[in-house]
């Protein structure tokens, strides 16, 4: 029904299925906008935040969207400005991924504040003093950013690209998409780096506060580098993902090693100056607080050395050491396992650095403080995940996302499609049909 | 925010902080723009490219 608009060259399921397929992520996203709902018709009194957590789930949520998110400035930044055509293969994923991340900061954002009529207040009233100020006009306006790198994408669809005007208004802006691309590492470098800022200027947190270069603490470099680092694992992790569950190769290997490469070794560079910066912070920074290390893992049910050693070893020496050799990134397995990880150490530091600030005590009289967020935040955090699902879904059955897809998964002539109506609707024989997951 | 809002002050902060999302914004609205108008020439005088 829906063949004319589906890619040249390129096989899909049928339409029916698709829309089966649909049907979990929309059911979890109709649940998260029902909490969402709530939390704006009812208050923030829906979720379990209080005085002691100002910042929970939601903040972690949004940092750890916009830090796997970082994929899609760097992975940007690597093609279109030091001009790596190896990732032509894989940049249009890694720009809507980033676009959904981002597009999800914003929405969890929007659920965030309570009143998102007066979202605009920062804008129009902003607090210069603040550097959330600045995370928030640098997000929005990378998110403007995304969309314009998004958008012709969607004009390559076979029929909006028909029309002239669109045809030429895409190739225009491929034409100049490097001065987006600089833009939006611009913007990037400074709202992650802005992110990882507030932790590091509460002097009244010792946990979070760190001593630094001129107005930025050491935390505003750290966050820069891990998106940067750990952003381009999340993008292979959700290609191999895609592929995996729609059971084809759709991107290229040496985009997937040269990616996996680069990233090995900003995560080796990363881990190491976030291990110095520990060491100094747990003999110099937080003693000159009066502060010992084991202050801040001790005495808690939750928070124990554990989660330091998880974060700098397990997820990032590992993830950093496979990755910087060939071996480990031409195994299959070896790679599953560094993307991954390297994932979750870049998500944990986004907690530790959001919820473990606020739950370490600081005066001699306060005892730690537990969270657990309401059904109203979790859902409303899964919420981005089942419409990022959806869009990939969507984009990933009208839009040309990988261009080597038809290359690399060559049609049998006999499901090839007629010259005039390239678009495949395939013919599915009973017991032979394509199973959901192809959808 | 603008420098005739009634809260802008001429200082540091509101210079570098709002300069710097004009500049942004400025750099995406030319870009835009640019690509905008050049399709809208480009069809008008129905130049052939048709395919990138």
């Amino acid at each position: 029904m829906d063949s004319a608009l589906i890619p040249k060259g390129v096989k899909r399921a049928p339409l029916w299925q698709f829309i089966l397929f649909l049907g979990a992520p929309g059911t979890v996203a109709l649940w998260g906008v029902y909490a969402m709902l709530l939390c704006w018709f009812k208050g923030l009194n829906q979720t379990n935040m209080n005085d002691a957590y100002g910042f929970a789930l939601w903040i972690w949520a949004d940092l750890a969207v916009i830090a796997v998110g970082g994929g899609a400035f760097f992975s940007g930044l690597l093609r279109y400005i030091f001009g790596k055509d190896v990732l032509k293969s894989i940049i249009n994923y890694a720009v809507l991924i980033g676009f959904i991340c981002y597009s999800s900061a914003l929405l969890i954002l929007a659920i965030d504040i309570g009143q998102p009529l007066r979202g605009w207040f920062i804008f129009w009233h902003a607090n210069v003093h603040s550097m959330l100020t600045e995370v928030a006009f640098c997000l929005s306006a990378y998110f403007c950013v995304l969309t314009i790198e998004y958008i012709p994408l969607i004009l390559e669809n076979r029929q909006i690209d028909k029309v002239p005007f669109f045809h030429k208004l895409g190739h225009n802006m491929h034409e100049i998409m490097a001065v987006f691309a600089a833009t939006g590492a611009f913007l990037s470098f400074f709202h992650q780096g802005s992110l990882g800022g507030v932790a590091g200027v509460l002097y009244g947190r010792p946990f979070g506060f760190r001593e630094g270069l001129f107005i930025w603490p050491w935390t505003f470099f750290l966050y820069t580098w891990s998106a940067a680092a750990c952003g381009p694992c999340f993008t292979i992790l959700v290609t191999k993902i895609t592929e995996k569950v729609t059971r084809k190769k759709l991107v290229k290997d040496d985009a997937i090693e040269f990616l996996a490469k680069v990233s090995g070794w900003m995560i080796l560079a990363y881990i190491t100056a976030k291990t110095i910066d520990t060491w100094y912070w747990a003999t110099v920074t937080a003693p000159s607080k009066g502060f010992a290390l084991m202050d801040f893992y001790s005495n808690n049910p939750f928070y124990g050395i554990w989660i330091l050693i998880v974060e700098v070893v397990v997820c990032g020496f590992v993830p950093a050491l496979i990755l910087i050799t060939a071996k480990g990134r031409k195994n299959n397995k070896a790679l599953w396992t560094a993307v991954i990880l390297a994932v979750v150490g870049v998500c944990l530091n986004r907690w530790v650095m959001v919820l473990q600030v606020l739950a370490v005590p600081v005066l001699t009289f306060e005892n730690w403080v537990m969270y657990i967020p309401s059904w109203q935040e979790i859902a409303t955090t899964i919420l981005p995940v089942a419409y990022g699902i959806i869009l990939i879904a969507v984009s990933y059955r009208y839009l040309p996302v990988f261009p080597h897809e038809a290359e690399l998964n060559p049609l049998e002539p006999s499901t090839a499609p007629e010259p005039e109506s390239a678009a495949v609707e395939l013919p599915v024989e009973p017991g032979q049909g394509l199973i959901p997951a192809e959808a | 925010m603008f420098p005739f809002s009634f809260e802008w002050i001429w200082d540091m902060g509101h210079v570098v902080f709002m300069g710097g999302l004009w500049y942004a914004l400025t750099i995406i609205g030319l870009g835009m723009t640019y690509c905008i108008i050049k399709a809208a020439l480009d069809t008008l005088k129905g130049n052939g490219d048709h395919h990138h």
